[in-house]
C-alpha cells in the first residue's frame, strides 16, 4: 500500500508502522477493555439482558418491529411528498420570471436555515389547536410535516442542481427543434435531471430516516429510538437496547448509503447519458442555506456534449 | 441491471410503501366505541412500562391498572378481547380523553383539583404515597434527607414539583421522560434515589431483573388518590365505572389483583379506598 | 403584544444554543481531523478504525447518539465529566461531547476530500526533500487542504448550528427546547414560531455569508 503521502515503507519505515500499530492496538484494547469492565459492573453483559435482542424474536415483534415499521412509514411518506414539492420549488427558482423565482427562493432559503426539530414542534402544536387529527396519529402526521418541509427545500436544491447539471447542448438542441420553454422542461431536461439527482435523492433519505428519531424523543412519536424505551423498561436492558436500535439504523443506513455510491458510481460511467450526475457529496452544500454556488457544478466541469 | 430497472424498482418499493401506509392508517378510528358493548369495542388507555401497574409484555398487559380495567370494562359490557390498550403518557392525559382518543384512562392517575377542571375522575380505586427508591445497603429517614442528594423522576410529574417546591428545594433534580430511565443510574450509584408513588416504585423493586437491588424508603411524602379518568360531563359513564368499582371491592376482585401484582412487590398496600373519598 | 415573552430568558436559550455550536464545534474540528489524519496514514489499523468510525457514526442517528450520552455514558459508565452532580453542567457538557463526536464524522469526510485536491506534486515534492510522513501531513498538505475546505467545513458548521436543537433531547436548556414549553403554554404559536426561525436564520445565514466570502479569499489560487 502507498499513497501520495508516504512512500512504499522501507525497514525502517515498516518497523515504524508496526510500533505505531502496536501502540495504537494497545489503547484500543485499553478501551475496549474498560468498556468492557464498566458494562460487566453494571450488569450489562448478562445473557438474560442480550438474550431477548439475540436470540428469540419476542423482544422484536412485540417493541423493535411495530417502531421500525413506524420509521419507514414516516421516512417513505416524508419522501414522496417532499419530492413533487421540491421539483416544484426547484423549478421554480430557475423561471424566467422574476415574481416566481424570487418567492420561491425565499421558500426553499428559509426552510433550510432553520432545524427540522423547531418545524416538527411547531407542527405538532399546530395540528393539536387546528385541527381533529387523534393524537394517536399527530405524532405521525407532525414528524412528517416537519420532514417534508425541510427535505423538500433541500431537494428543490438538488433538482435545480440536476436540472443545472446537463450540458448547455440540450436545452439548446430542444430550442433548435422548436420546442417551448415547458416542453424542454417536461421532455428534455427533467428525465434527464431525475437520473442524475438519484444518487442526492437516495442520500438524502438517509438523512429523513436519521431524523425521524427526532419525533420520537421530543414529540412521543412511536418510532424505534421510541420503542426501545418499553423494551429497555421490561427486560432492564439498557446498553443491548441501544446496541440493537443503533445497529438497525447503521445497517439501514449502510445499505441507503451503499447504493447512493453504487448509482453514482454508475451514472458517472453510464455511456449513454450525459454523464451529468448530482453526487453524494454535493447534498452537504445544497442543504446548506445561503449557499447559491454549487462547487461540483463550476461551468468549465460541465461535462461534454457528447455526440448521439 | 441497467439503471432503469433499478429506476422502475424504486418507484414499485415506494407504490409499495404508500399502500401499506394507507392500509395501516384504516383502523384507528374502530377503536373509540361509545355504546353498551356487544361486539363494539373499547379504548382504555395505561402505561406501557410500570411493572405491577401498566406493563407492556410479549404475551399482552399487565398490572393492577389493567386488572381494575379489565374489570371495569367487564361491567361495561366489554369482553377483555374488545378492549383496545393504548399508551397514554403523563402530559397527554387530559387532551386523551378530551378528544375521545381513549374512553376511559387508568394509568397511575391522580386525583388532583388541577386535572379535575378538565376531565372527570370515577373512583378512587387505589390511595398510593410518594416515597423514594433507594439502593438495597442505603438508608434516608425524612424527605429532607435528599437535599444535596442526587435525585431522579419525570419532567412534569407531580413529584417532581413537590420535591422542587416543599420536599428538598436543595436536591439535584435530573428529570427524565420515564421512571424506568432513572433505574439502572440508581442501581450503580449514580443517581442517590428515584421519586415517585410507592404503587409504582415497588413494581421496580421487584422487577426480577433488579431483584434485591432497591428497596423503598418508606416515606410518606404525599397522598396520590388514584382515579379512572372519565371525558368531562359523562355522567353515565362516570355513574357506571364508580358502580364497577365498588362491586370489583366488595366480591374481592380488588383484593385479588392487589395481591396478584403487588404480592410480589411486597407492597403493603392501603385498604379499599371509598368511592368519592378523596384524601388529601 | 409581546407580553407573552415575559419570563421566558429568550436570549440566554440562543446563548446556549451559540456556546453548544462554538464548544462542539470545536472539538469536532480537532478529532475530525485527528480521524482525517489516521485515514491518510501508512498505519493500516488507523486508517481501519478510522473508515469504522467515520461509516458508523455517519449512519446513526444524533439523536440516538445525544440520548447514549445520558442513559448509557452518564448512567451506566459514569461519566460525568467533571459537573460533580450539577446536572445542568452535566447535561450540556454531554451534548457537546455527542455533538462533536457525531460532526466529527464530517469533518474527517471534508478535510480528507481537501486533502485530495492538494497536488500530487506537493506532497511528492516534500517527500523528495525527506520529510516524514507527519511532516509532510502537518507541514504540506494540511494547510493547503484546509484552504479549499473552508466551504464544506461551514457547510458542516451551519448543520452543526441546526443540530445542537438535538440537545432538547436531554434537556438542555436551547432554544429548541424553549420553543417546546413557550408554544405549550403561551397561545401565540404561530409569532413564538417566527420568532425562535428568525433566531435561527440569524446564527446560520451569516456564518455562511462570511464563511463563504474567507473560503474565496483563503483559496488556493491554481
Amino acid at each position: 500500500m502507498s499513497s501520495v503521502l508516504y512512500d512504499n515503507p522501507g525497514p525502517a519505515a515498516k518497523r515504524r508502522n508496526l510500533i505505531w500499530s502496536i501502540v495504537f492496538f494497545i489503547l484500543l484494547a485499553l478501551g475496549l477493555w474498560w468498556v468492557w469492565r464498566v458494562m460487566d459492573d453494571n450488569e450489562q453483559l448478562e445473557w438474560a439482558k442480550w438474550r431477548p435482542f439475540l436470540a428469540g424474536s419476542e423482544a422484536w415483534t412485540t417493541y423493535l418491529l411495530p417502531g421500525l415499521v413506524n420509521t419507514l412509514k414516516a421516512a417513505a411518506l416524508a419522501m414522496v411528498i417532499a419530492l413533487p414539492l421540491g421539483a416544484l420549488f426547484g423549478i421554480g427558482r430557475l423561471s424566467d420570471h422574476l415574481w416566481v423565482r424570487i418567492p420561491a427562493g425565499a421558500v426553499v432559503e428559509f426552510f433550510r436555515a432553520i432545524p427540522v426539530l423547531i418545524l416538527m414542534l411547531f407542527a405538532n402544536v399546530f395540528y393539536d389547536k387546528f385541527t381533529d387529527i387523534s393524537s394517536e396519529t399527530r405524532p405521525l402526521y407532525a414528524v412528517v410535516t416537519g420532514l417534508v418541509l425541510y427535505n423538500a427545500s433541500v431537494l428543490a436544491e438538488v433538482v435545480r442542481a440536476g436540472i443545472l447539471s446537463l450540458p448547455k447542448g440540450q436545452t439548446e438542441a430542444a430550442k433548435a427543434i422548436g420546442l417551448r420553454k415547458g416542453q424542454t422542461m417536461r421532455t428534455i431536461l427533467l428525465p434527464q435531471a431525475v437520473t442524475a439527482m438519484l444518487p442526492a435523492i437516495v442520500s438524502q433519505l438517509v438523512v429523513i430516516v436519521k431524523d425521524t428519531a427526532l419525533g420520537g424523543v421530543m414529540i412521543g412519536f412511536a418510532e424505534l429510538l421510541n420503542s426501545r424505551k418499553t423494551a429497555a423498561a421490561f427486560y432492564a436492558s439498557v446498553i443491548p437496547s441501544f446496541v440493537a436500535v443503533a445497529v438497525v439504523f447503521i445497517v439501514l443506513n449502510f445499505a441507503l448509503t451503499s447504493l447512493a455510491s453504487w448509482l453514482e458510481k454508475r451514472l458517472r460511467q453510464a455511456k449513454k447519458s450525459t454523464g451529468a450526475v448530482v453526487g453524494v457529496d454535493a447534498v452537504g452544500e445544497l442543504a446548506t442555506p445561503g449557499a447559491q454556488e454549487h462547487p461540483d457544478f463550476p461551468k468549465g466541469d460541465q461535462p461534454p456534449d457528447k455526440p448521439v | 441491471m441497467n439503471l432503469r430497472k433499478v429506476s422502475a424498482a424504486a418507484a414499485t418499493v415506494l407504490a409499495l410503501s404508500l399502500t401499506a401506509t394507507a392500509c395501516g392508517s384504516d383502523d384507528k378510528d374502530s377503536g373509540s366505541g361509545d355504546g353498551d358493548g356487544n361486539g363494539k369495542k373499547i379504548t382504555i388507555g395505561i402505561k406501557f412500562d410500570q411493572p405491577g401497574l401498566g406493563l407492556k409484555t410479549p404475551d399482552g398487559y399487565t398490572g393492577f391498572d389493567v386488572d381494575v380495567a379489565t374489570y371495569v370494562a367487564k361491567e361495561l359490557g366489554y369482553d377483555e378481547k374488545d378492549i383496545t390498550w393504548k399508551e397514554t403518557p403523563s402530559a397527554d392525559r387530559e387532551e386523551a380523553l378530551k378528544r375521545g382518543d381513549v374512553d376511559l384512562i387508568a394509568a397511575t392517575y391522580s386525583i388532583t383539583d388541577e386535572r379535575k377542571e378538565k376531565v372527570d375522575f370515577a373512583g378512587p380505586y387505589l390511595l398510593a404515597h410518594q416515597d423514594l427508591l433507594i439502593r438495597a445497603d442505603d438508608n434516608i429517614a425524612k424527605g429532607a434527607d435528599i437535599n444535596g442528594k442526587k435525585l431522579c423522576s419525570v419532567a412534569g410529574s407531580t413529584s417532581a414539583q413537590n420535591v422542587k417546591k416543599s420536599i428538598a428545594p436543595d436536591a439535584q433534580l435530573q428529570e427524565r421522560s420515564t421512571y424506568s430511565e432513572c433505574l439502572d443510574a440508581v442501581a450503580n450509584g449514580t443517581f442517590d434515589a428515584l421519586t415517585t408513588d410507592d404503587s409504582i416504585l415497588a413494581g421496580y423493586a421487584a422487577q426480577k431483573q433488579y431483584e434485591g437491588k432497591f428497596k423503598l424508603a418508606g416515606l410518606n411524602l404525599s397522598n396520590e388518590n388514584y382515579g379512572i379518568g372519565v371525558k368531562k360531563g359523562d355522567t353515565e359513564m362516570l355513574d357506571k365505572v364508580n358502580k364497577a368499582l365498588e362491586k370489583m371491592v366488595a366480591d374481592k376482585a380488588w383484593e385479588k389483583a392487589v395481591t396478584d401484582n403487588f404480592g410480589p412487590a411486597n407492597y403493603k398496600n392501603e385498604p379499599a379506598p371509598k368511592i368519592g373519598d378523596i384524601v388529601k | 403584544m409581546f407580553d407573552f415573552l415575559e419570563g421566558y430568558d429568550l436570549l440566554g436559550a440562543f446563548w446556549v444554543t451559540v456556546q453548544l455550536t462554538v464548544f462542539s464545534g470545536i472539538g469536532a474540528l480537532v478529532w475530525g481531523t485527528i480521524l482525517a489524519a489516521m485515514r491518510v496514514s501508512p498505519v493500516p489499523l488507523m486508517r481501519g478504525f478510522g473508515a469504522a468510525y467515520v461509516n458508523l457514526v455517519r449512519n446513526t442517528p444524533l439523536t440516538v447518539i445525544i440520548v447514549f450520552t445520558s442513559l448509557g455514558l452518564a448512567d451506566i459508565f459514569s461519566v460525568t465529566l467533571g459537573a460533580g452532580g450539577d446536572f445542568e453542567t452535566q447535561n450540556f457538557r454531554l451534548a457537546v461531547l455527542g455533538l462533536a463526536a457525531y460532526t466529527a464524522a464530517f469533518v474527517c469526510e471534508a478535510v480528507r476530500s481537501g486533502i485530495n485536491t492538494v497536488p500530487v506534486g506537493q506532497a511528492e515534492a516534500a517527500r523528495a526533500i525527506g520529510l516524514s510522513f507527519t511532516q509532510v501531513l502537518t507541514n504540506i498538505v494540511l494547510p493547503q487542504a484546509f484552504r479549499s475546505v473552508i466551504g464544506p467545513l461551514a457547510n458542516v458548521l451551519i448543520a452543526l448550528t441546526k443540530n445542537t436543537t438535538v440537545a432538547a433531547a436531554i434537556g438542555v436548556g436551547e432554544a429548541a427546547l424553549l420553543m417546546k414549553e413557550m408554544i405549550e403554554t403561551e397561545a401565540q404559536l404561530l409569532l413564538i414560531a417566527v420568532i425562535f426561525a428568525l433566531g435561527f436564520m440569524l446564527l446560520t445565514l451569516p456564518t455562511g455569508l462570511v464563511l463563504g466570502w474567507f473560503s474565496k479569499r483563503l483559496a488556493v489560487k491554481r
